[in-house]
């Protein structure tokens, strides 16, 4: 019998997960050996080998050279994610509260997501200067707009039995909100927010990477420049495990809200 | 109507693996006659599809055998069968006059023969306005209608239904049984109509099939003696009345069954 | 429908507004011309350059690439999205290394990829593969996955073939999923090929627009913006125009 796999034979989800531990186990060591062999082929040129990276990496985490551009990474990553995360949750409220507004702004937003946004960075520079502040501008610039229409869609989304129970109920209007209206919007802001974070990291590290002259950006461009193979990956390897863990860690923060992630 | 077997099941059973292992069927032993207008009632749960998917060959028995046209089903679908299922089985991509012809890309017919049939079909089932329009802009009978009509093109020795008209109103499901009958007199083909409504087992079969709760065994087999040529005004026939009360009697106490085992 | 023409009025009178406020604060010397320049000068700009003829090798450049990584991207994103629909045990271990893949800057890898391939084509189609195919890899699966199950049992009565079933059933049932898949993509392809191009490039518009900031020459800079972006608004304008007319003939009502 053929037919592709629409038929569910499902074996007892305990077995599926040692399995499925087993083969991510498996794909991590053929993922290495590719690493692996892709540094050894080009002879340490382009990528520098796992069991290298990670013996500079460690030399590298107890320099002070490397905390003092993690930070600067970190200092405008925090401002642009915090500053998106609330604009976007404003902004997002307002247009989804505000039906016909909503309606007007969505597609612009949603245009805005398929510019390349890159183009628009010496705007920003021309604007902002160089320094932290065209970094904060630019995360923000890519942190915003996804929080801005996640917001929305939760406040749209919003069944209208919700605020009706709560007027059943005769709850006040910070009774409704926290218990009902928040509460129910919380998996999309979440998700939200989740992605904002990635994208408001990827902002400030492509800023670093343009113009700048601070920050894990700026360090992976220089390294290379410098020939300095090692720095470079040892840099991706940092940015990548980061990237991963937040977004691993907020999808379990928002799988525990109830709905799973859109 | 010829006494001739066409479908004939022996002690078939059909199991669902487990662990544990649930038999969803039998044991059956059926024999359906070439021609004739047989329907299934049952209560929820018994295995009425199971015995559909048994028979159309996309299921295979776990023991016992299915035969049609004298030859062993193995859990491949023979030539010469038409499915009308539960669902909408229409293709939103395809226009109606499409959907209808997609049975026939397989069929090796000449160009000319295949738009002919297409468009008897597409007539018989009354859809000659729609035949540019697609699913999605069609009524629930109306896309019945289209997966029926694109049964018919193949010209079916054995069709088989399983609860074609469950997502109608009444009305509707009393005029496509009767439709159902004009396409059974015209084409000579053996119906197999699964059905929860036992109004309409009653007033459109030759013979009505009662079903026990799970595992579904035949509990009942009635005969109606309608003539050939009825449609769905047999309801006020006093016969229909007593058909219908005979097969309630038999089914009630399988349907608390069922519904004890749910709840 | 009155409401969605109202709303569209709206848009465009307030994209409009903010242009002629632009356009006044530069003319009435509210805005320093190094900083910024007029609207109107940004599309004479533009008109000039192409019309002159020297944006050319940069528009074959970086249109060709963006194509080719689109192309690969469709294709391998969809062959990879059939596989692992098709491999159960497969599927398990993809999901969330999926579900995390956009969470991670690809462009981070755009030296890397430079170093390994050479400052030309290969790096930038690489990097907007990279971009591009999990997103196709994405909506193939949930294509998939959403094929009606009586569609498949239609295809069993029928007794297709896989490969029948495969071309006749799954892939025009999933359309719809897989359309916004090749949107998504070509979307993501043009950013990372311009992106790449403009962190670190010889060709192209990326490069064009960066080379014309580091040398001080606005006008040609807003020029060669404008285009970019007047580009990547249209591709995706029409993709979006066709999946909604897609998604419309299909659906009820």
């Amino acid at each position: 019998m053929s037919g592709l796999s629409l038929g569910k034979n499902q074996p007892r989800l305990a077995s599926r997960r040692r399995v499925r531990a087993v083969d991510t186990t498996v794909l991590v060591l053929v993922m290495l050996s590719l690493w692996q062999a892709i540094g050894s082929w080009t002879r340490g040129v382009a990528v520098s080998p796992p069991l290298q990276t990670l013996v500079y990496l460690v030399g590298l985490l107890q320099t002070s050279m490397f905390w003092d551009h993690a930070v600067a990474t970190l200092q405008a990553f925090l401002l642009a994610f915090v500053l998106s995360a609330l604009m976007g949750l404003a902004l997002g409220l307002i247009f989804g509260v505000r039906r016909f507004a909503g309606e007007v702004a969505e597609p612009i937003l949603a245009g805005f997501y398929t510019i390349p946004k890159v183009t628009l960075y010496p705007v920003v520079l021309l604007l902002f200067g160089l320094g932290m502040s065209a970094k904060v501008a630019f995360g923000v610039m890519h942190g915003l707009v996804p929080m801005t229409l996640f917001t929305l869609g939760a406040v749209r989304n919003l069944s209208p039995v919700l605020v009706r129970t709560a007027r059943v109920l005769q709850l006040s209007p910070g009774r409704t909100m926290r218990w009902v209206l928040v509460p129910a919007c919380l998996p999309d802001i979440v998700n939200g927010l989740r992605i904002s974070f990635s994208l408001s990291l990827l902002g400030v590290l492509i800023g670093e990477m343009f113009s700048s002259q601070r920050g894990l950006g700026f360090l992976l461009v220089n390294g290379m420049a410098q020939h300095n193979v090692p720095l470079s990956t040892a840099i991706v390897t940092v940015i990548v495990a980061v990237a991963i863990a937040a977004n691993t860690l907020m999808l379990r923060v928002g799988r525990r809200f109830g709905r799973p992630d859109a | 109507m010829s006494g001739e077997s066409h479908v004939s099941l022996r002690e078939v059973v059909r199991l669902y693996d487990g662990p544990p292992a649930v038999q969803a069927l039998g044991p059956i032993n059926l024999e359906i006659r070439r021609g004739e207008f047989l329907s299934i009632v049952g209560p929820s749960g018994c295995g009425k599809s199971t015995l559909l998917d048994v028979v159309s060959g996309l299921a295979r028995p776990t023991s016992g055998s299915v035969r049609f046209e004298g030859r062993e089903l193995r859990g491949e679908v023979p030539e010469g069968l038409g499915v009308v299922f539960q669902e909408d089985s229409s293709m939103p991509w395809l226009s109606v006059r499409d959907n209808v012809a997609f049975s026939l890309r397989t069929s090796g017919l000449p160009k000319q023969e295949a738009g002919d049939r297409v468009d008897h079909a597409v007539s018989f089932m009354g859809l000659a306005q729609f035949v540019d329009h697609y699913p999605a802009q069609l009524s629930g009978g109306m896309r019945q209608r289209v997966c029926i009509a694109r049964t018919l093109v193949l010209h079916p020795r054995l069709i088989l239904l399983d609860e074609p008209f469950g997502a109608l109103d009444q009305q509707t499901r009393l005029l496509m049984g009767d439709e159902l009958l004009r396409l059974w007199r015209e084409t000579g083909a053996t119906v197999l109509l699964i059905t929860h409504a036992l109004d309409e087992a009653a007033m459109l079969s030759d013979r009505v099939g009662v079903m026990s709760a799970r595992p579904g065994r035949f509990i009942d087999l009635v005969e109606t003696e309608w003539p050939r040529d009825r449609d769905s005004r047999v309801i006020s026939d006093p016969k229909f009345g007593a058909l219908t009360g005979r097969l309630w009697s038999s089914l009630r106490e399988e349907s608390l069954k069922a519904m004890g085992r749910a709840a | 429908m009155r409401r969605r023409q109202a709303a569209l009025i709206v848009r465009i009178a307030v994209l409009a507004s903010l242009i002629v406020l632009l356009e006044m604060a530069c003319r009435l010397g509210l805005v320093d011309p190094l900083t910024v320049i007029a609207p109107s000068d940004m599309v004479s700009s533009m008109v000039d350059q192409i019309g002159s003829g020297e944006l050319n090798a940069s528009i074959a450049a970086t249109f060709s690439t963006i194509v080719l990584a689109f192309v690969l991207a469709v294709i391998g994103g969809t062959a990879a999205g059939a596989l692992i629909h098709r491999l159960p045990r497969l599927r398990d271990v993809a999901d969330p290394l999926l579900a995390s893949y956009y969470s991670v800057p690809t462009f981070i890898f755009y030296p890397l990829l430079v170093a390994l391939l050479g400052l030309g084509q290969a790096p930038l189609v690489v990097l907007g593969v990279l971009s591009a195919a999990p997103a196709v890899v994405i909506s193939t699966l949930s294509g998939f996955d959403n094929v009606a199950p009586v569609l498949m049992k239609l295809a069993r009565v029928h007794r297709l073939t896989p490969a029948r079933t495969l071309a006749w059933i799954v892939l025009p049932a999933a359309l719809p999923h897989l359309f916004t898949g090749f949107k998504l993509a070509l979307s993501y392809a043009l950013i990372g090929v311009i992106a790449g191009e403009f962190i670190l490039s010889g060709t192209g518009l990326g490069y064009a627009i960066s080379f014309a900031y580091q040398s001080f020459d606005n006008r040609t800079m807003y020029g060669v913006m404008l285009f970019v972006l007047l580009v990547a608004v249209v591709a995706n304008g029409v993709l979006y125009v066709w999946e909604g007319r897609l998604a419309r003939r299909r659906s009820r009502g």
